[in-house]
């Protein structure tokens, strides 16, 4: 009998997402209740009850990717939302009021789960899904931190909003919460986030495997699916999969690579042929991105869980971010950063006029900007993007030279 | 044996810098990447027959033709616009480039074109290092100061003069173009001078661009290129704004031509 072939790593994560929004669906055909969660609210919790969970800003990012974002963004805004409120937000609300959405249908909430370590514009978002809808709304607030660690007293108030999430999430579930089950829960996110960084940890290779935007489409996984084992063992095989491409001397990036880069922020979804498109013919790879060292991270018991969810892009201060953003630019190569001023993310867009400051100065390497929106493509304008990449690009190559060519 | 010693008469290079702006297109033809030996600019830019234009006017000029140019170089907003040139640039290498070619010691460079507004900084070799340009917004660029010209009724090339006349301090303080444009017309029914709304306008487009000069930093010295160049009371409202001596040449509105000429002879040698 014929082996059959292993598919390949990309489309086993595809799948795992694909079924997650598949399995919520059946749920709410058998009338079980289903979450619409931030992306960074403990999925453990949900995950340990057997609860099926949706994720608004996927879906967001989903729907952009496929040019429906300025139609939903149009929608919120007929229904009153102002236009520079984030575009995920409209995108969602306007999902939650009933507009028509071919491109990511995902079933309507029976509950949220609010984290406000992502973005503070969260808050205000699910309450008015809440209000729409008068489901539950179970909020984890993640004040700023202004330090760069995370104090006792932070995690003792952190880790009692955990027990209560479990209390109200036991009586929505009929369950009984299972201390097994959430050691094994954790053993999972854990050895995702583990396998995760492995695989973005191959962006340090020159050439590199890998470009980063396919880190952006495997941040699905990590986002949505993080405590199941069978996405843990999917980027185990991709990580596999760029070890033997190191060996083999093969990467995903078919072009030249003259340059590295760390592009910073969340993409324009509904502009990412645009952004590659420049990136590509000039031989500019993107070996650094932010998400992976914001979704990595490995803990050890519920304490130490409530530590490693203080630390997202926009609750940690701006030494932790620095910190984060130069060591990927270190490990990764990197002579230049795009940065992406997203109009849709303040706190994110707010901070980056003194990171760029702080990369020119400890890093040495290029820094340019650009405007865009992560979804709402009116926000956005080809020509000025394409003007800044072409700058960054004569700036590194003066750079190269000075240095003598290729590193 | 006898040497016979025979004079070599080298053919010049000459190189064609074309920079298709959003309102006006610019040509700079150089002999040796030295001699400017001709300049056009047609006041249409890209997606116009602006730049077609500018180009036989530049060869016509002179009297040569595009066969005799050993490298063409276009940048600017349409730089992808023209088929037949050898090489693309952006116009921020391609000002930074001209405008060290025209000051000497030159490490900030402020160019206000038709719809950006861009500050450059200059390594001390006179290569682009950093640079900060307008997001996405109109405000503080030559397509703000057109808009106030037809709202008061009186040419672009009349807005220096006449904010120099200016008795009363009268604040544009919108950023939008829209509402900026309200304020002026505002100003207008309550009777105010047009002198002084006019050079309210000038310190109006000088803040939002000063704003970004001091993200890159200003340093010694600095130079204005681009259209809006030509208005001094910009120019003076944006010395007062960033306390610094700012210089310019009436050759700025063809900096970034020029610029794009001088890379073009780079390629050559």
């Amino acid at each position: 009998m014929a082996e059959v072939e292993k598919k390949p790593a990309k489309i086993v994560l595809r799948e795992i997402v694909a079924k997650l929004y598949d399995d919520a669906w059946e749920a709410k055909k058998r009338g079980e209740p289903v979450g619409w969660s931030s992306s960074k609210f403990p999925a453990e919790i949900a995950e340990t009850l057997g609860l099926k969970v949706c994720y608004p800003e996927n879906q967001a990012a989903a729907i952009s990717a496929k040019h429906g974002g300025q139609r939903m963004c149009e929608y919120a805004e007929s229904m009153g939302y102002a236009n520079d409120i984030c575009g995920y937000a409209r995108i969602s609300l306007a999902y939650a009021a009933g507009a028509e959405c071919e491109e990511k249908p995902m079933p309507q909430p029976d509950f949220l789960l609010c984290c406000n370590n992502i973005c503070n514009c969260m808050t205000k978002w699910y309450e008015n899904i809440a209000r729409m809808h008068n489901i539950p709304l179970i909020m984890i607030d993640i004040p700023y931190n202004n330090e760069t660690t995370v104090s006792d007293d932070r995690v003792k108030y952190v880790r009692g909003q955990f027990e209560d999430a479990i209390k109200q999430l036991e009586k929505i579930s009929g369950r009984k919460w299972d201390e097994e089950r959430f050691k094994e829960v954790c053993k999972n996110a854990n050895r995702t986030s583990k396998a995760w960084l492995k695989a973005c940890s191959y962006c340090g290779y020159t050439p590199s495997p890998l470009s980063g935007f396919d880190l952006f489409n495997h941040m699905a996984d990590v986002v949505t699916a993080r405590c199941k084992k069978e996405t843990a063992i999917a980027f185990e095989q991709l990580a596999d999969e760029y070890e033997q491409s190191v060996k083999d001397g093969t990467s995903t990036w078919h072009y030249d690579e003259n340059h590295r880069i760390m592009f910073e922020g969340i993409p324009c979804w509904p502009e990412l042929r645009t952004l590659f498109t420049p990136l590509k013919s000039k031989g500019i790879n993107t070996t650094a991105v932010v998400y992976a060292p914001a979704f990595g991270f490995v803990y050890d018991g519920i304490d130490d869980m409530a530590r490693a969810y203080y630390k997202a892009p926009n609750s940690v201060c701006i030494e932790t971010g620095v910190d984060w953003r130069e060591g990927i630019c270190r490990d990764n190569n990197v002579d230049g950063v795009l940065v992406h001023y997203n109009r849709s993310c303040k706190p994110w867009s707010g901070y980056m006029p003194e990171m760029e400051r702080r990369f020119r100065k400890d890093l040495g390497v290029a820094v340019v900007n650009f405007d865009g929106d992560q979804a709402d493509p009116r926000n956005f304008s080809e020509a000025q993007y394409m003007t800044r990449v072409d700058g960054l690009y004569e700036i590194m190559e003066e750079n190269k030279k000075k240095k003598g060519g290729n590193k | 044996m006898k040497l016979i010693k025979e004079k070599v008469t080298m053919k010049p290079i000459y190189t064609l810098g074309i920079d298709v702006g959003s309102t006006a297109s610019k040509c700079v033809i150089l002999k040796d990447g030295k001699e400017i030996v001709s300049k056009s600019l047609i006041p249409v830019g890209a997606g116009t027959s602006g730049p077609k234009r500018a180009i036989s006017e530049v060869l016509e000029n002179c009297q040569l033709k595009k066969e005799d140019m050993s490298y063409i170089l276009a940048t600017g907003y349409g730089r992808n616009s023209i088929d037949f040139v050898d090489q693309q640039m952006s116009e921020l290498s391609c000002h930074a480039r001209g405008a060290a070619f025209l000051f000497e010691n030159v490490h900030t460079v402020i160019d206000i074109g038709g719809q950006d507004a861009k500050v450059l900084r200059l390594g001390n070799d006179g290569n682009l290092v950093n640079f900060v340009m307008n997001d996405k917004c109109a405000a503080g660029t030559g397509r703000f100061l057109d808009v106030m010209a037809r709202v008061l009724e009186v040419e672009i090339g009349q807005l220096a003069e006449l904010g120099a006349k200016a008795k009363n301090h009268v604040e544009i303080s919108s950023t939008c173009t829209v509402f900026a444009e309200s304020e002026v017309i505002s100003q207008l029914a309550m009777n105010t001078d047009r002198c002084d709304i006019i050079d309210g306008i000038h310190r109006s487009v000088a803040a939002r661009v000063a704003s970004l000069a001091r993200r890159v930093g200003v340093e010694q010295s600095v130079v204005m290129t681009g259209g809006v160049a030509q208005n001094a009371g910009v120019l003076h409202a944006l010395e007062k704004e960033l306390n610094t001596k700012i210089e310019t040449s009436p050759f700025a509105q063809y900096t970034g031509a020029l610029g794009a000429a001088l890379f073009a002879y780079q390629k050559c040698k």
